[in-house]
């Protein structure tokens, strides 16, 4: 990247630069015009029009905007004589002419500070894509010591003040230098002195105020450093969370933070005391030259060697001077400042090597399947100190071989397996596939044609379906449809990226290639997709996933369809098989004494948090329901016998035991206060009490289940009077606030509940032993028969995996991660110790699936368990960085062999 | 059925019989109740073990593998505990148990239970107790086998 940023600006902005420059140039003319007229208005409006308004009437008018006036040069020439006016429309006219002059100016300002605006904005863009970009481009070994904060740092935060400057690179100094040499003109031409005396001060100011700074540049240098240093420190508790807490180094960490936060506390209170002092001297300095003006150009003017007129003028001139004389100092400095961001930023961005970009070109193609042998020259790799990691390396196979590579840890085979995916370029020597250089080869064919999975495979927090699809996203393939409004919109977007030197590739394009799949569009390839789990053992959770999900029972109402008749014929199946005292099913007439009392009332789903358990009480409809029905005190009296039975049986037990999270009603903080509650109730009545306490007792009986928490607080009475209210609460929301909650209906599908909750329409029966396992499997077999169990695995492929997959296991994440990669069919696989997590059996299963799977195709396998090699064609012993032995298995396994070793190792 | 009846059934058994109300309530609230239909298996011969099961109405027999098959050793009835050897040494299951009649009981974790031993020092005395009478009938009966045997 271009390294000075005047250079780097100048280079990919010069139309525009000079743009405003035009633009800047054709606006001082009228600022030159602004500030004469003051002194034109003083001399020739009110003083002059004063003498002229005793005489008479045609003596009165005079010329105005004959050339030689307009620049206030005095005497004829005739080229226009100017409008004849009586001194009031003369002065008249000419405050109009310097109102009209001031909107000018203005409007000059505006469209300057628009386009300097865009010129910034689209020059920051540049700059945020082209640093992404060369973060896609390092090379992996430099990639991995980054600190991801600190690079997030650089590229959103660091380099915005650079967007603000960008604009005012080169107009700012042009503008505002223009500004000052006219205004210091204009004071010359009115008088020679006053206009030296003004001009020395500001050249003092310009040498003094910069040498001044220098330190607080330096300073701010040090403050940027410590900024992002905090930020990759912050990252790192955050990272090391459980280390912190597991070794009890909270405080240690508090420390550190401490000790950062001192130094940039120090930094930046020497910086402000710094600017500050600055500032005051900028002030003084400022105000020292009107002194001059009014003592000595009071006396010029009693002297009579300069008119009023003149003063005002000048004065009213350097009123505008000290801004622009000001406002340069602060962009010089701006311009040292933004050149130490720029130049720090890039120094992170300048690896000692670098992918080319021809490599990753989205019009490279991945050309035909990989065909002939891999020949692998003594590849060797070098850490940072010249350590051989891998150490001449040689070997030779079909790309369609089968070849295990094995060895201790540290043997250097996680790094031949890197290497032989290209993702790390050898120190020396190299990898040919089909006679082709592999480090020379486009991504186009490393990324699609081989597919390397490591032990830890990232996966990015969207849905199950897109990590799965993400392995096919190599270049838009079908353009996303736009109606006409659009593709305006999106003709203009690319339009601007484009000027900004950004990718006009369309994110919204459909990018996936299912031909690489085998598909031959979005039905077939979730047919792959879920065929794929099916042969790494993942489609289990997927389907459990899915029937916990939800489906947009709109966009899919045959699958609704099917889940509601899985809903009527779960009766009868539980009943032929004597268990359908299993679940109680939702009755809009009848109280589910297996469900939640909140539950019992929505009688739905909410969509709304105001609905939720947790918020009933405050709700005020509910409320409303409870006072209608004669409710309130039911609730009040079952929320009394909760808080006095949780008083009763948790008051011995120390607060933070486990019980109170996991079976109580009252946190253990809140304990004390409802002891001291019931204490009070126990005196004078449950009636007695407060309403604040009141408000306390209605929190608890809406997350009451009576055949779970077994108080007995729910007798038929109170059932018929919940049921009421269950009812009115319907017609209240219905009227209100449609929509709100998802009612349970027997005949329709509710949207918002899981697929799950859709087919039971009830709840589990609580304490029935084998209830849930009796039901899972009735489910299911019912989804089977009625052909919906690819499209509950479809709903659980909607699953978030969340941040870095961590609402997955290791084992479903480390299975997804194999799914990916053999979704796209590569010409090779390598894996890299990719089964780790795996109990033996489950990765022996895993491996002996993946290898039938690719029966012909290649397959490069680092193993944990070197057992496992006797799957192979072709076995690497690795020791050392070096080859050890290599040949087939039972070659190897001859007494005295190193593989033999390994074996008895394990 | 109510949690205070439980807690009355809870008071009847042996173990629990000197331990507060308050502390059983906490016990019995925090257990599930658990309803086994005739034929269905409490817990295997050789599982591990992660509960135990107070019987509060109905009957369940005792199992264990033998080579000529299953062997019915005892039959439990209200107010036995069930399998409460698995979850104090963990040792897996040592006999097999199935439900003769419709059978409540209340499951009681591993967790639960120890928790309730930290915390109410009395009650663990008194498993120590029954325990201890166990041992001591245990004894006397393989006394009395000697003496039938020799």
């Amino acid at each position: 990247m271009e390294r000075n940023l005047f250079k780097y600006i100048w280079h990919h902005s010069r139309r525009e630069q000079v743009g405003i420059l035009l633009l800047v140039a054709i606006s001082l003319p009228f600022y030159f015009l602004s500030l004469n007229l003051p002194k034109q208005i003083v001399n020739q409006g009110i003083i002059d029009g004063y003498d002229l308004i005793g005489q008479a009437p045609e003596e009165q008018q005079r010329s105005l905007f004959s050339i030689d006036s307009i620049f206030g040069l005095g005497g004829e020439d005739g080229l226009f004589e100017g409008f004849l006016l009586n001194p009031y429309a003369y002065l008249l006219a000419l405050c109009v002419v310097f109102l009209s002059l001031v909107m000018v100016n203005g409007g000059f300002k505006f469209f300057v500070n628009t386009f300097k605006g865009q010129l910034g904005e689209r020059m920051l863009r540049r700059l945020r894509f082209e640093l992404t970009d060369r973060v896609l481009r390092f090379p992996i070994p430099f990639i991995r010591r980054m600190k991801q904060a600190e690079v997030a740092t650089m590229i959103k935060d660091e380099v915005e003040p650079l967007g603000g400057f960008i604009g005012d690179a080169f107009v700012t100094p042009a503008f505002l230098g223009g500004q000052a040499l006219t205004a210091m003109l204009f004071i010359m031409v009115q008088n020679l002195w006053l206009g030296l005396v003004a001009a020395a001060i500001v050249l003092f100011q310009a040498i003094l105020i910069p040498k001044l700074r220098r330190r607080i540049l330096d300073l701010g240098r040090q403050r940027q450093l410590t900024a992002r240093k905090l930020a990759g420190r912050v990252a790192e508790i955050v990272d090391g969370a459980v280390e912190i807490q597991a070794h009890d180094t909270t405080n240690y960490e508090r420390a550190d933070m401490t000790k950062r936060l001192g130094e940039i506390y120090d930094i930046r209170f020497e910086i402000f005391q710094r600017k500050f002092f600055v500032k005051f001297l900028n002030n003084l300095l400022s105000q020292f030259t009107p002194f001059i003006f009014y003592s000595a150009g009071g006396v010029l003017v009693i002297s009579g060697r300069l008119d009023v007129g003149a003063l005002v003028a000048v004065i009213a001139a350097y009123k505008d001077l000290p801004g622009p004389i000001k406002e340069l100092i602060d962009w010089d400095q701006r311009r040292n400042d933004v050149q130490i961001k720029y130049d720090q930023v890039i120094d992170q961005f300048q690896p000692p090597m670098i992918i080319a970009p021809e490599l990753q070109d989205p019009g490279q193609d991945s050309g035909p399947t990989l065909a002939g042998k891999i020949e692998v020259n003594s590849l060797t790799l070098e850490d940072d100190n010249n350590t051989k990691l891998v150490e001449g390396v040689s070997f030779d196979c079909d790309v369609g071989d089968h070849v295990a590579i094995v060895g201790p840890s540290g043997s250097g085979k996680d790094h031949l397996s890197m290497m032989l995916s290209g993702l790390i370029p050898p120190t020396s020597g190299g990898v040919k596939i089909g006679g082709r250089n592999l480090h020379d080869l486009p991504s186009a064919v490393t990324g699609r044609r081989l597919s390397y999975i490591g032990p830890n495979t990232y996966f990015f927090p969207v849905s199950v379906r897109d990590n799965l699809l993400f392995g096919l996203k190599h270049r838009p393939l079908r353009e996303a449809e736009y109606d006409s409004e659009g593709k305006t919109q999106r003709a203009a977007h690319v339009a601007e990226a484009l000027r900004a030197g950004n990718s006009d590739l369309d994110y919204e394009a459909d990018w996936v290639e299912y031909a690489a799949a085998g598909a031959s569009g979005p039905d077939e390839i979730n047919v792959r997709m879920i065929q794929i789990l099916k042969d790494v053992g993942l489609e289990d959770d997927i389907y459990r996933l899915g029937l916990s999900g939800t489906i947009d029972a709109d966009a899919h109402p045959e699958v609704a369809q099917g889940i509601l008749l899985a809903r009527s014929a779960l009766s009868d199946r539980l009943a032929s098989e004597d268990a359908e005292d299993l679940v109680v099913r939702f009755d809009p007439g009848a109280y589910n004494r297996n469900a939640t009392l909140a539950e019992n009332l929505l009688f739905g789903t909410p969509t709304n948090p105001i609905y939720a358990t947790d918020a009933l009480a405050q709700n005020p409809l509910m409320l409303q329901v409870l006072k209608e029905k004669g409710l309130t005190d039911v609730l009040l009296d079952m929320g009394y016998s909760i808080a006095k039975t949780m008083v009763e049986i948790f008051a011995d037990l120390p607060s933070g035991h486990p019980f109170f999270e996991q079976f109580s009603f009252i946190e253990a903080d809140d304990l004390p206060e409802f002891t001291a509650l019931i204490a009070r109730g126990e005196k004078s009545g449950r009636a007695a009490l407060n309403e604040t306490e009141q408000g306390l007792l209605l929190n608890l009986p809406f997350k009451y289940i009576e055949e779970r928490h077994r108080l007995g607080l729910i007798d038929p009475e109170v059932e018929r009077k919940l049921v009421e209210g269950r009812q009115r609460f319907s017609e209240l929301l219905l009227d209100q606030d449609p929509g709100a909650v998802a009612f349970y209906r027997p005949e329709s599908y509710n949207a918002a509940a899981s697929i799950q909750d859709n087919i039971l329409f009830g709840r589990l029966v609580y304490g029935q032993a084998q209830a849930a396992e009796t039901i899972g499997r009735v489910m299911s077999e019912l989804l089977e028969e009625l052909g919906l169990r690819q499209r509950v695995i479809e709903a659980g492929l909607d699953f978030n995996v969340g941040i870095a997959g961590s609402r997955l296991s290791i084992v479903q994440r480390q299975k997804l991660g194999f799914a990916r990669c053999l979704l796209k069919q590569p010409d090779v696989l390598i894996v890299n110790e990719a089964a780790a997590g795996m109990d033996s059996s489950t990765q022996t299963k895993l491996l002996e699936t993946v290898l039938h799977q690719r029966r012909g195709k290649g397959v490069l396998w680092t193993l944990q368990h070197p057992r496992s090699a006797e799957l192979f064609d072709h076995v690497l012993v690795m020791r050392a960085g070096r080859v050890a032995e290599q040949g087939s298995f039972a070659e190897l396994t001859q007494p005295g062999s190193a593989l033999s070793a390994l074996l008895a190792a394990e | 059925m109510s949690i205070e009846q439980e807690v009355e059934i809870l008071r009847n058994i042996p173990l629990f019989a000197n331990v507060e109300p308050a502390k059983l309530k906490l016990m019995a609230f925090a257990s599930e109740r658990m309803m086994f239909k005739p034929g269905q298996v409490l817990c295997s011969q050789g599982d591990p073990g992660d509960s135990a099961f107070i019987l509060i109405d109905g009957k369940a027999n005792v199992e264990v593998d033998t080579p000529e098959g299953p062997l019915t050793v005892a039959t439990m009835e209200r107010n036995d505990i069930i399998g409460e050897i698995a979850i104090l040494c963990d040792v897996p299951r040592t006999a097999t148990v199935i439900a003769e009649s419709d059978l409540v009981t209340l499951k009681v974790t591993k967790d639960l239970f120890f928790r309730m031993v930290t915390d109410f020092p009395e009650m663990g005395v008194e498993v120590m107790r029954v325990l201890a009478h166990r041992l001591e009938a245990t004894t006397a009966q393989l006394m009395a086998a000697r003496a039938g045997n020799a």
